[in-house]
């Protein structure tokens, strides 16, 4: 619901109306009946951050960012949040979308209701979001439980992930409505996983070549691990206002198009 | 007052046009058909009139309103049930009704007692909690038909509504629309079959390719555009052209299909008298009255059905 209030900041109607709250009941009752899935995403980073830190703060220890010493289960916890916000938000915006769109025709019965495009649009990345923000809470719990946050700063992690799946849900919303077959979803993985390995998740940025740095530091994957990091450890600098912007310009050029693209879609 | 008025109506997509500049006005508490084959442009009209696809060109005027600029007020008043059957497969029949009605902003209370309603009245009461899923053919459709009407609406479209339905199926479903009609409900339906739009249309306009090629009542039309009678002469394996000719002083006027002729006459016992009398041997004749797809084959030269 915090989402619906970011978006209501954009003009009324633009955007959808308060009747987009129907495409998040809808969703909530096709869901009732497979809420294990939401159990199992619940416990998912549990399950990873027990595991880096049993395993890899002993083979690696310390890593030093921002000119101080943390453990490498510290360091790349909030890198895995956001990348867990990248792929969670991207899975449920392209997957569940193109079959709506494509497979189900949902979004057709509900163009012959009260609903708009727009009122679609917005409720399906409110859904995104909302399942979201509860992992990305879920997580922050469980990063906070294995001594992983570094400050009290860290509960800014919670907006961060959140911005940041709402960029790539917007974005992967959008993308998504060009994809003609499921073999198509191959390019959205080619996409998704060069930004997994090389976004300074699981390394510190200059660990990699100049040339690389450069590339990595234009992926949106980059902006949210960066914010996220910075949280954590309460050590703020200008550079982050700029990734917010990223992300910012990222999730409103994608609610543009998608809602573009389902009107030219929806209403042939 | 008409509940829709058209004039000049078009949509075209790309270089194609569906809907060639059409003109119809349906009236509240009549049932309006609009009769055509496959491709003649009535889904594109209904998916205009339901305010789904915006018009090309023309005028179009919805419950008095404006389709561009009042879409989701007008949908809010209308029922629609699609060519195609688009039910939430993993909900049940009841829940199907109950989310459908939460996209018009009804009341959770109010939804249910009208999805049960509903269900009785389409007949699926037994099966409410049961997967649609898992339903036939003619159930989907009856919840669909369902699903339309739990807003209650002014003006109910129904766009080829028994196409893929087997007889008894059909019949169900006439039975209820014809039922929905004596209460006075508005219908506009879309249908390939002549009996279909004899049977529950008012009134009906014939298309064809994306044209309105005659106008008005089922039996008016008919009177119109066709004789009283139709003799129907199938002449086997060996050709009908030499015995065209030979029975066409007979009729007002012969058409010639693949498998038979058809003589179209006032009286067609007489008529198949005269045929015997020459001489003429068919296989088989039949005698029926004329119906809309005579009138349909009259304006295009083409059958409905193909
Ligand atoms: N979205 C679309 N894009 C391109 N052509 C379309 C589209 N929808 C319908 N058509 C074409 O318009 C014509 C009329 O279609 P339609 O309105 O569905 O006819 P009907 O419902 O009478 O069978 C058909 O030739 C069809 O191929
Ligand atoms: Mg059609």
């Amino acid at each position: 619901m915090a989402l619906a209030a970011t978006l209501r900041v954009f003009p009324a109607g633009a955007f959808g109306s308060r009747r987009a709250v129907h495409m998040l009941e809808r969703n909530a009752l096709i869901y009732r009946k497979g809420w294990y899935f939401l159990v199992s995403g619940f416990f998912e980073p549990f399950f990873y951050l027990l595991s880096l830190g049993i395993g890899l703060n002993h083979l690696i220890g310390t890593v030093h960012v921002a000119h101080t010493a943390v453990t490498y289960a510290a360091f790349v916890a909030p890198g895995m949040l956001a990348t867990s916000a990248m792929n969670g938000s991207m899975l449920d915006a392209t997957f569940n979308t193109f079959f709506r769109l494509r497979v189900d025709h949902t979004y057709d019965s509900v163009m012959a209701t009260p609903l708009s495009v727009e009122d679609i649009a917005l409720g399906e990345l409110s859904w995104c979001l909302t399942r979201g923000s509860l992992y990305s809470v879920s997580f922050l719990v469980c990063m906070w439980a294995l001594g992983d946050t570094q400050s009290a700063w860290a509960i800014l992690c919670l907006p961060i992930a959140i911005l940041t799946s709402l960029a790539f849900a917007s974005a992967g919303m959008a993308a998504c409505t060009f994809l003609r077959s499921w073999q198509d979803f191959d390019l959205v993985m080619l996409a998704l996983l060069p930004m997994f390995l090389f976004s300074a998740t699981f390394f510190p940025i200059d660990q990699y070549p100049g040339w690389l740095q450069l590339v990595v530091r234009a992926t949106p994957l980059y902006q949210g691990v960066a914010l996220a990091r910075g949280c954590n450890l309460g050590v703020f600098n200008w550079a982050m206002a700029g990734h917010v912007g990223y992300l910012v310009v990222m999730s409103f050029a994608g609610i543009v198009m998608t809602s573009r693209r389902f009107r030219k879609l929806l209403t042939p | 007052m008409s509940l829709v008025a058209a004039r000049g109506l078009v949509k075209r997509f790309g270089d194609f046009t569906a809907v060639d500049g059409i003109d119809f006005e349906i009236y509240r508490g009549e049932s309006f058909g609009f009769l055509g084959p496959n491709g003649a442009g009535k889904t594109s009209t209904m998916k205009m009139v339901s305010c789904i696809s915006p018009p090309t060109a023309g005028t179009l005027t919805v419950l008095g309103q404006d389709p561009k600029t009042k879409g989701p007020q007008i949908r809010a008043r209308l029922g629609l049930v699609p060519q195609e059957d688009s039910l939430e497969l993993e909900l049940s029949a009841m829940d199907n009704l109950i989310m459908y009605g939460r996209y018009f902003d009804l009341p959770r209370a109010e939804i249910k007692r009208r999805a049960t309603e509903l269900l009785e009245f389409t007949q699926l009461s037994e099966r409410a909690n049961e997967k649609a899923d898992n339903f036939s053919g003619g159930m989907k459709r009856r919840l669909t038909i369902a699903r339309s009407l739990i807003s209650d609406p002014d003006l109910l479209i129904l766009d080829e509504p028994t196409t893929g339905l087997d007889p008894q199926a059909r019949h169900l479903v006439w039975e209820r629309l014809y039922r929905l009609k004596s209460e006075g409900v508005t219908l506009v339906i879309t249908t390939h079959y002549m009996d279909e739009a004899e049977q529950l249309c008012d009134r009906l306009v014939v298309m064809d390719r994306g044209k309105i090629v005659a106008e008005g009542a089922p039996q008016a039309l008919i009177q119109q555009h066709s004789t009283r009678e139709v003799l129907e002469l199938r002449f086997g394996m060996n050709g009908h052209s030499p015995r065209a000719d030979a029975v066409a002083d007979l009729a007002d006027r012969v058409e010639e299909l693949p498998d038979r002729l058809l003589l179209y006459v006032g009286d067609g016992d007489e008529a198949l008298a005269a045929v015997h009398a020459r001489g003429l041997a068919p296989q088989s004749a039949l005698v029926r009255r004329s119906t809309l797809e005579d009138v349909f084959l009259r304006l295009t030269g083409r059958t409905l059905v193909d």
